[in-house]
């Protein structure tokens, strides 16, 4: 009687537990499925299911010119922004990783502090500095706002590989005569090289997708991908937009492929 | 003999490493938001007069003051949504083998890279006049006229929970994932079923991970205005769109300081009583 009882209070929660995790899953993923479906249209609106299919959205992508050049801006951008964050932000992990001093901690919270604080209010107080000591907004402009908002994906995942380390390959390297460098290039970085690219791949895509800071640093002529996006979606719903959505789906999902392989970037994120 | 190398430390760097990034960001990061401050001290645009104003405006104008509560409700409802829907997904990956365990964290993770506005404008495609929801009822029977989903704080809810699920799902995974499953045995062992398992050995060994997630995902629900615009239309207004026009359009920047300076303490009063709450449950959890 009771383990009648057991087993039906046990179902009853493996099945809520299960149904709620499905629901959610398909929630999470059923967003990109639509998109990918509703680019294939045939019709003029984003009707779902489409009324026919064609690939006439993506031939109007081809043309689109204002996206290109918005997308190749972004890009521009983003691959700036990687690259200063790799550069300051390995050399800061290295430093703070090991160090128990109170300097350290202290600047560990600084560089991670822009993922906590709107960046939109960054923004515009970027934009009020710049605009006070004279320096009008430029692509420049936009990749030091990027850097600094992309700057702390590099420093945690770098942080984390280094954690990873063991102190006495170090020793070891040090007792067998080998300089820092030399440690440092054949030992060091070879074992965190993932944890980099990891951080450097986070941070291109949160630069390649950013709006708020680019909201108040972009000039004029300076159209960038997700703006023009944002701006087109304030206007008319546009089904341009959907193929360009559609692209960009996929394209991340090869970059998460790759990326995976590469890094075993689910491991990262979960550890 | 050469002690000084030996006694040196191999195995750590120098901080001087570090202060590279550290003037960048007391140039570009710290200088301007203490700039931000300065100038919502600010009575007048041209900055000349000193005073407390902007804040003084902002705390006795129900306006502004209802845009600031409806933002940190938003946050709540989005947070509350992520927390039920992420919780079970993160004890499923629990449950199942090596390869859906990767399916189950990949499909979490596409959102996370996936750019927002793509993201957001799925759920026009979704909840819009002629959305799938619409679509469905109607043809179902249930509806004769379309609901009116998109603009609704039910669309900015939902939408924005889907946008921000893996910020909550990731760390509930690692958490889950570092309870010993033998505890699950022994509750039920001992005579515990398997709700009573949950809420009293699970979720209470878990809080870490639900404090980190909940911390995460208010955060970025509350700033996420790309969602809340396109979503929540004109007529919702949350306080970035509302600093944005302070901003941007009527050129008002010390009250657009002013709003800044108010949302960033409303994000650190929030962050700051959650990790509170996570240091405490970690003395709680077992660590």
């Amino acid at each position: 009687m009771s383990g009648r009882k057991r087993t039906l209070e046990a179902f009853s929660f493996e099945f809520v537990m299960t149904v709620t995790a499905i629901i959610a899953l398909i929630i999470i993923i059923a967003p990109s499925l639509v998109v990918l479906i509703v680019s294939f249209t045939s019709g003029f609106s984003l009707r779902f299911p489409p009324p026919g299919y064609s690939l006439r959205w993506y031939a109007e992508l081809w043309d689109a010119w204002q996206l290109h050049f918005a997308a190749k801006n972004s890009l521009i951008v983003a691959l700036w922004a990687t690259g200063l964050s790799v550069l300051f932000g390995v050399a800061a992990a290295l430093a703070i990783s090991r160090s128990q001093k109170l300097s350290a901690r202290l600047l560990d919270s600084l560089f991670m502090s822009p993922l906590v604080l709107p960046a939109l209010a960054f923004g515009l107080a970027a934009l009020m500095l710049f605009s006070l000591v004279g320096m009008p907004v430029s692509p420049l402009t936009l990749v030091i706002g990027h850097t600094v908002v992309c700057v702390p994906y590099v420093v945690r995942n770098t942080v984390a590989a280094l954690a990873q380390l063991e102190p006495t390959l170090l020793e070891s390297s040090a007792v067998l005569g080998a300089s820092r460098l030399y440690t440092f290039q054949r030992i060091v970085l070879p074992l965190i090289r993932p944890g980099i690219i990891a951080g450097a791949f986070i941070a291109f895509m949160s630069s390649f997708d950013n709006v708020p800071v680019s909201l108040f640093l972009r000039d004029a002529a300076t159209d960038m991908l997700p703006i023009r996006m944002w701006q087109d979606l304030e206007g008319k719903l546009d089904v341009t937009i959907a193929a360009l959505s559609s692209v960009l789906i996929i394209a991340t999902v090869a970059l998460v492929a790759i990326m995976e392989r590469a890094t075993g970037l689910s491991r990262r994120l979960t550890n | 003999m050469g002690t000084a190398p030996a006694s040196r430390d191999v195995t750590s760097y120098g901080m001087g490493l570090a202060a590279p990034l550290a003037l960048f960001f007391l140039v570009f990061f710290v200088a301007p938001l203490l700039q931000l401050l300065w100038l919502s001290l600010h009575n007048d645009t041209a900055a000349l007069h000193w005073g407390l104003g902007q804040y003084i405006h902002f705390l006795t104008d129900p306006f502004s003051l209802g845009v600031l509560g409806s933002t940190l409700l938003l946050g709540a409802e989005v947070t509350a949504v992520c927390l039920v829907l992420g919780f079970p997904i993160a004890w499923l990956y629990q449950r199942v083998g090596p390869r859906l365990q990767t399916i189950i964290i990949l499909i979490v993770l596409l959102p996370l890279l996936t750019s927002v506005v793509v993201r957001t404008f799925a759920w026009i495609v979704i909840l819009g006049r002629q959305g799938i929801i619409n679509a469905t009822l109607q043809s179902l029977g249930i509806i004769d006229t379309p609901l009116k989903l998109l603009y609704t704080q039910f669309g900015v809810v939902i939408a924005l929970a889907q946008v921000q699920m893996p910020l909550m799902t990731l760390p509930l995974i690692t958490a889950l994932g570092r309870i010993d499953p033998n505890l699950d045995d022994a509750s039920c062992s001992l005579g515990a079923g398997s709700w009573r398992t949950f809420f009293r050995i699970v979720l209470p060994l878990s809080l870490p991970g639900v404090i980190a997630g909940c911390t995460l995902t208010y955060a970025a629900a509350i700033t996420a205005f790309i969602t809340q615009s396109l979503v929540g239309g004109g007529q919702m207004l949350f306080m970035p769109m509302y600093l944005y026009q302070q901003a941007s359009t009527l050129q008002n920047w010390p009250f657009a300081s002013a709003i800044s300076i108010i949302f960033l303490l409303a994000v650190l009063a929030v962050v700051s009583v959650f990790t509170t709450l996570g240091r405490l449950s970690r003395g709680f959890g077992g660590e």
